[in-house]
C-alpha cells in the first residue's frame, strides 16, 4: 500500500505545530500503525531529518502510552483498539490520512504525537486508593465479595489511562477516566470507608486540572478502547451528590 | 573461598524467615525521616517496594521512563498470580510450591530463597484485595483459582486475563496514595544512566529528564533497582518497546555482578512474526494449551488449508513424544519442540516458521457436554460446534480477538498459528538473601535479579516475585543495611562523586551524537537480535556461540562508528534514549553468550546442543554445574570473571526432570 500521510509535527510545547505531508510507500497490510510509523521514521533518519516523536510501550493495547488521532477519531476508525492494535489492513491503498496529538488544556504537547497526561496521575494521588498499608491486610476470603459486584468493578478498573476519552470530548473532560476508578472503589466494600471523601477529593483534582465539565454527549464512552460504560459518570455523580449534600465528610 | 556470601540465614528452611524478620536490626520512625531511597522503576516490585518503604517512613524518590508508573509492562502479564493458599483443598501447601518453583527451575535456584517467595506469596493475596483489586470471584462470593503448568494444584489467581494490569495498578494506587501524602516524590519520563559510588558504597544515581534532556544528580542512602527483564536484547520479544537492560547494566559496571545472564525463557505459544515490520511479538496465554492441540502436517512443506488436513495426516508432536503430559509440558520444553518440528522443514504458514494451535477437538467436545446439559440429544454437527463456540468463547475470548486484530485470521473456524518468543528473563543482577547486589547499598528487585527461577520460570510466578521482593521482604531486609546508615547524612551531589558520574554520562551521550554515521539505531538493534535469537536462542552450541561472540563485537565496532542519532541533547528525543540503551544491549548480548559457552550443560530454557539425551532432551550436569554463574565486569574489552555460587539442596532431592 502507498499512503499520504498528514502528521502533526511540533518542536517543544511552547512551539508553533502544524500539518506536514509525507509518503510511505509498500506498507503491508500486516503491519500495525506504529510499525508504518517506524517505517517512515527510519526513512527519515537516514534522510537526516528528525523523525516523528510519539508515545507507545507495550504494543499490545494495554499500557494505555500509544495516543493517537487518527482521521478526527482518538486510536483511529476501529472501535475498541488501541493505535498500537491498529491494523494497516483497516486502511486503503491510497489513503491519505491524518495524525494529530491528543487535543486538550489539561494535556500540553510535549513534541510531535507525544502529549504530557500527569493530571491523570495527579487525579489519581488526590484519592484513587484505598488507605492501606502493607502488611494490615486481613485473609483474602474473609471478605466475600458477590460476584456480580466483583465483575462491576473489574469492568470499571479495565481503564488503561490513555486518554482518549478526554481527546474525544468536545469539552475535553475526564468525567469517563475519573469515574472508573471511583466506580471501581465505590463498588467494593474495601472502598466503603473512604467512599464520599474520595470523590470529592477526586472531583476537585480533576477540575484543578483544567479538564472541562460532562454535557453527557457520550463521545468518550464511543471511543473508549476498553469500552468503559457511561454508567460509570451516572455513579460518580451519585456518589458525588451525596458526599455533597448528605454527608458532613 | 567464594567472594559471594549469599547471607543465607541459620536454621531449618521453614524457620530461616520467621527467625530472621524478628531479629534483623530495626530502624526507628524518627530516624527513618532522614533516610533516602531510590527507587528505579515502576513496575510491581518498585511500585510496591516504593509505597511499603514510605509507608514505614523513609523518604523516597520513584524514577520511570514512561510517562506514567501506571504503564510500567507488569502491565501486560495475562494468566495470574500463584499463592499458596490451599483455599481449593487440594493439597496445596508452602512447601508444594517451592518444590514446584524449585522443580520448574531445573535446580539452578536457591532454597532459601524461593521458600520463602512460597511463605510471603499468601500475604500477596490478601494485601491485593484489601487495595481493591477485582480478582475474579466464584458466585459465593470467594476466590477462583486456575491452574497452570508444572503444578498438580489449583493456585493461580487472575482477574481475567489481565492479572497484571490489575496487579499494578494496585501497587501503582498505593504509590499515588504515597505521592499525594508528599512522601514519595515522583520522577516520570526520567530514565537512570549511571550509578555514583563513594568508596566502594551505593550513594545515589545520575537520571537524565527525557523531556529536557537536562542531566540531574540524585542522592539516596540506598538505591533499589526494580528495572525489569532484558529480553529485549532479542530485538523481538513479547517485551514492551521501551523496556530495557540500562540500570542493570550500568550497575553492572559499577561492579556488581550479573547472575545467569544465558538463562531467557522462550514462550511456546507467541503469534509468529509476519515479516521484516515486525516491532514486538505478543503472548497468547498458557492457558490456551489447556484446550489447544498442537500439530504440524506428516508431510513436509504441506501447504494446503490445515482444515482440509485429514486427521491421520496430522502430527500431534507433543503428544506423540509426551504422553504423559501432553500439550501441557513446561515452557522450554514445547518451546524446542516447536522448533525441532520446523527446522526440519514441518512448520506452517507462509514463513513455515510456526505450528497450529487447534481448538476444534475440544470447541466439538464442549458443543457435546453443553448438548447433554441442555438435554439435546440429536444436536447436528453444525449445532455442536456452535455450543462449543460459545464455551470457548467465554473462556479466552478476548485472547481470540487479540489473534484475530494481529494476524487477520478467525481462530475460532481455522486453527491459531504460533511460535515461541522471548518472554523472560530468568538471569539478572545477583542478589543475596537480602535483594542486595554486591554493591553494598545497591540493591535489585523483581524480574531484575536473578533470584527465584533458576534456569525455567513457572507461569505465574513472575508477578508473585515481584510483589513478594516490593511488598514483604525489601522491607525487612534494607533495615540490616540501613540501620547501620542512620550516621550518614544526606551527601551533597557537588561531592566530585557525582560530578564524575555525570560527566562520564555526558561524554557518553556527546559521544553517540559525534559518531553522525550513515546507520539507524534500530538496524543495529535488529541485526544484534537476529545473532542472539540464531546462536543464542532456543538451541545453542559451542561453535554458534563463538561466531556470535565475535559478531557481536563487530556490531560494537560498528556502532560506535556508524549509527546516526538525530536531533540533540537538550530536547525529547526518543531516538538518543533507544541509542543509550541499545548500546548497552550490545555489550550485555556478548556477555550472555560467553555465560551459555561457559555452561556445558543443558538445563530450562539453557538448551546446548551437544548436551542432550538420546531422545533429544536436556542434559543436566549437576556434578559439575549446580552453581550459580556470577560475572564481574572487569573493564571494556577485558575478560569478565566467573564467581560460582554453589547451590546445596539439603531438602529436595535433585533429579532428572521427564515429562514422557
Amino acid at each position: 500500500m502507498n499512503l499520504t500521510l498528514k502528521v502533526w509535527r511540533q518542536k517543544n510545547t511552547n512551539a508553533e505545530g502544524k500539518l506536514v505531508t509525507y509518503q510511505v510507500k509498500d506498507i503491508s497490510p500486516d503491519m500495525s500503525f506504529l510499525e508504518m510509523v517506524d517505517v517512515l521514521n527510519e526513512q527519515l533518519i537516514t534522510k537526516a531529518e528528525e523523525p516523528i516523536a510519539f508515545d507507545h510501550d507495550c504494543r499490545e493495547g494495554i499500557c494505555g502510552m500509544c495516543s493517537m488521532y487518527i482521521n478526527g477519531r482518538p486510536h483511529g476508525p476501529k472501535d475498541r483498539v488501541t493505535t498500537c492494535q491498529l491494523h494497516m489492513r483497516s486502511f486503503k491503498d491510497g489513503d491519505t490520512i491524518v495524525v494529530e496529538p491528543w487535543r486538550a488544556k489539561a494535556f500540553p504537547v510535549i513534541k510531535d504525537l507525544t502529549v504530557d497526561r500527569s493530571a491523570f496521575d495527579r487525579v489519581i494521588a488526590a484519592g484513587g486508593f484505598i488507605s492501606i498499608n502493607t502488611g494490615n491486610a486481613r485473609d483474602a476470603n474473609s471478605l466475600p465479595i458477590g460476584k456480580e459486584d466483583a465483575d462491576m468493578a473489574f469492568d470499571a478498573a479495565a481503564c488503561i489511562g490513555c486518554g482518549a476519552c478526554v481527546a474525544a470530548c468536545k469539552n475535553a473532560s475526564a468525567m469517563l477516566f475519573v469515574s472508573a476508578k471511583v466506580s471501581q472503589l465505590s463498588l467494593l466494600p474495601q472502598g466503603q470507608p473512604e467512599r464520599y471523601i474520595r470523590v470529592k477529593n477526586m472531583v476537585a483534582q480533576m477540575d484543578e486540572e483544567g479538564f472541562g465539565n460532562c454535557t453527557n454527549t457520550g463521545a468518550c464512552e464511543a471511543e473508549c478502547p476498553k469500552g468503559i460504560s457511561l454508567s460509570n459518570i451516572a455513579r460518580m455523580n451519585r456518589d458525588f451528590l451525596v458526599a455533597n449534600v448528605v454527608s458532613n465528610s | 573461598m567464594s567472594v559471594l556470601d549469599a547471607k543465607i540465614p541459620e536454621g531449618t528452611l521453614e524457620q530461616k524467615w520467621t527467625k530472621y524478620r524478628s531479629t534483623v536490626p530495626l530502624v526507628n520512625p524518627s530516624n527513618k525521616r532522614s533516610l533516602e531511597v531510590i527507587v528505579v522503576g515502576s513496575g510491581l516490585a518498585g511500585a510496591s517496594a516504593a509505597a511499603s518503604l514510605a509507608e514505614l517512613g523513609y523518604k523516597v524518590k520513584v524514577f520511570c521512563f514512561q510517562d506514567s508508573p501506571r504503564r510500567a509492562h507488569s502491565i501486560a502479564a495475562q494468566g495470574g498470580i500463584n499463592a499458596a493458599k490451599n483455599y481449593q483443598n487440594d493439597g496445596d501447601s508452602v512447601y508444594r510450591l517451592f518444590y514446584d518453583t524449585i522443580k520448574g527451575g531445573d535446580y539452578r535456584s536457591r532454597e532459601s530463597n524461593v521458600y520463602r517467595l512460597a511463605e510471603v506469596s499468601t500475604n500477596i493475596i490478601d494485601q491485593c484485595v484489601a487495595q481493591g483489586v477485582p480478582f475474579a470471584r466464584e458466585y459465593g462470593g470467594l476466590l477462583s483459582n486456575r491452574s497452570f503448568g508444572g503444578t498438580q494444584v489449583q493456585r493461580t489467581f487472575y482477574a481475567a486475563g489481565q492479572t497484571g494490569q490489575q496487579l499494578l495498578l494496585g501497587a501503582y494506587s498505593s504509590l499515588q496514595r504515597q505521592v499525594g501524602m508528599g512522601t514519595v516524590k515522583m520522577y516520570t519520563r526520567h530514565e537512570m544512566l549511571e550509578v555514583v559510588k563513594i568508596d566502594g558504597v551505593c550513594r545515589g544515581i545520575i537520571a537524565r529528564d527525557l523531556v529536557s534532556g537536562k542531566l540531574e544528580r540524585h542522592f539516596g542512602h540506598a538505591v533499589l533497582l526494580c528495572t525489569g527483564g532484558y529480553g529485549n536484547v532479542f530485538f523481538l520479544s513479547t517485551n514492551a518497546m521501551g523496556s530495557n537492560v540500562t540500570a542493570a547494566w550500568k550497575a553492572h559496571k559499577q561492579g556488581a555482578f550479573f547472575g545467569n545472564p544465558c538463562f531467557t525463557q522462550i514462550h511456546p505459544t507467541c503469534i509468529p512474526v509476519s515479516g521484516d515490520h515486525q516491532s514486538k511479538l505478543t503472548l497468547m496465554s498458557e492457558s490456551l494449551r489447556n484446550d489447544g492441540r498442537i500439530w504440524v502436517p506428516k508431510k513436509q512443506g504441506d501447504t494446503r488449508n490445515p482444515n482440509d488436513i485429514p486427521e491421520e495426516e496430522r502430527d500431534y508432536y507433543l503428544e506423540r513424544r509426551y504422553p504423559a503430559f501432553g500439550n501441557l509440558v513446561p515452557r522450554d520444553v514445547a518451546s524446542r519442540a516447536a522448533k525441532e518440528r520446523c527446522d526440519a522443514g514441518y512448520g506452517v504458514g507462509n514463513s513455515k516458521m510456526a505450528v497450529y494451535l487447534d481448538f476444534a477437538f475440544n470447541i466439538k467436545r464442549y458443543g457435546t457436554v453443553e448438548a447433554s446439559k441442555r438435554n439435546i440429544h440429536n444436536a447436528s454437527e453444525a449445532d455442536l460446534v456452535r455450543m462449543g463456540k460459545e464455551v470457548v468463547k467465554e473462556k479466552y475470548g478476548n485472547l481470540f480477538d487479540m489473534y484475530q486484530q494481529i494476524t487477520g485470521e478467525n481462530p475460532y473456524e481455522q486453527p491459531m498459528r504460533i511460535y515461541p518468543a522471548v518472554h523472560y528473563t530468568m538471569g539478572g543482577l545477583w542478589v543475596d538473601y537480602n535483594l542486595m547486589t554486591t554493591v553494598p547499598g545497591l540493591y535489585a528487585l523483581g524480574e531484575a535479579n536473578f533470584s527465584d527461577h533458576g534456569a525455567n520460570r513457572l507461569g505465574a510466578s513472575a508477578l508473585m516475585q515481584g510483589l513478594a521482593d516490593g511488598y514483604f521482604v525489601i522491607p525487612y531486609t534494607i533495615g540490616s543495611y540501613l540501620s547501620k546508615e542512620i550516621a550518614t547524612k544526606a551527601i551533597d551531589t557537588n561531592h566530585e562523586a557525582f560530578v564524575e558520574a555525570e560527566n562520564k554520562v555526558k561524554s557518553n551521550i556527546d559521544r553517540l551524537f559525534s559518531i553522525n554515521g550513515t546507520k539507524t539505531v534500530d538496524s543495529f538493534h535488529k541485526r544484534l537480535g537476529k545473532i542472539m535469537w540464531d546462536k543464542c536462542g532456543m538451541a545453542r552450541s559451542e561453535q554458534g556461540l563463538k561466531e556470535a561472540i565475535s559478531e557481536i563485537q563487530q556490531i560494537r565496532k560498528e556502532f560506535w562508528s556508524d549509527v546516526r542519532v538525530p536531533g540533540t541533547a537538550d530536547e525529547f528525543n526518543p531516538e538518543l534514549d533507544k541509542a543509550g540503551r541499545v548500546a548497552d544491549f550490545i555489550e550485555l548480548g556478548e556477555l550472555m553468550c560467553k555465560d551459555a559457552l561457559d555452561r556445558n550443560e543443558s538445563c530450562g530454557g539453557h538448551f546446548r546442543e551437544e548436551y542432550q539425551t538420546e531422545e533429544g532432551e536436556a542434559l543436566r550436569d549437576d556434578e559439575n554445574y549446580a552453581y550459580v554463574a556470577a560475572w564481574e565486569f572487569k573493564g571494556m574489552d577485558q575478560e569478565p570473571v566467573l564467581h560460582k555460587e554453589e547451590l546445596k539442596y539439603e531438602n529436595i532431592k535433585i533429579a532428572q526432570r521427564s515429562y514422557k
